[in-house]
């Protein structure tokens, strides 16, 4: 039982690690503001998550399992929050989705098809 | 275990902050900054199991409150209807 446990654990930190890096090196490499959001939306969610999953499984029916549930839930409350605020502020400021034949002649990227 | 996803999260903290330096506008670099401390509350709480001492996650806690207060305080600057 033990050993399933620790198996479950090191699948869950080692996938949680390899979603923070593929996150990041996301919002190194894609080309666009709003394109960057998604790759930082994959560590807040995924990375974050598997991660925090991992440590529970760690820790057992503690205090420290209700802290890292806290931790979560506030991480799921806030990063959806701060990341819309974020897009809104960019397109107020005159920041432009990139495209790949801009046909709109300056409008949002939408149903024009 | 935790040090092979601490290791990844460090790397990951490297890559953001390149990011943050070298974000051609500001909301490039509050975004980066925003997943700092992200990445800064899952440090902390795999340094709390590496060391032993769950203390840290009451920090982590903290960070997170501090991390959408923070974000939105910059942002706060940028609203169009701010008088």
């Amino acid at each position: 039982m033990e050993a399933i446990i620790d198996l479950l654990s090191w699948l869950f930190l080692v996938l949680g690690g390899f979603f923070c890096i593929t996150g990041m090196i996301g919002l190194i490499r894609l080309p666009d503001f709003f394109t960057r959001l998604h790759g930082a939306s994959v560590t807040d969610t995924l990375g974050a998550g598997f991660i925090i999953v991992g440590l529970v499984l760690q820790s057992g029916f503690t205090l420290v399992t209700a802290k890292l549930i806290i931790i979560m839930g506030l991480i799921l409350l806030t990063s959806p929050v701060a990341t819309h605020a974020l897009a809104q502020a960019a397109l107020h400021a005159g920041i432009l989705p990139k495209l790949d034949h801009d046909e709109t002649g300056g409008h949002i990227a939408g149903e024009d098809e | 275990m935790f040090t092979v996803a601490l290791i990844a999260v460090l790397i990951s903290l490297v890559l953001a902050m390149i990011r943050a330096i070298i974000g051609p506008t500001m909301f490039d670099r509050v975004l980066a900054v925003n997943s700092t401390a992200t990445l800064a509350v899952l440090s902390l709480a795999l340094i709390g199991f590496v060391a032993g001492r769950p203390e840290f996650l009451d920090i982590a806690i903290l960070y997170t409150l501090l991390n959408l207060i923070g974000t939105l305080a910059v942002l706060r600057y940028f609203h169009p209807n701010e008088n």
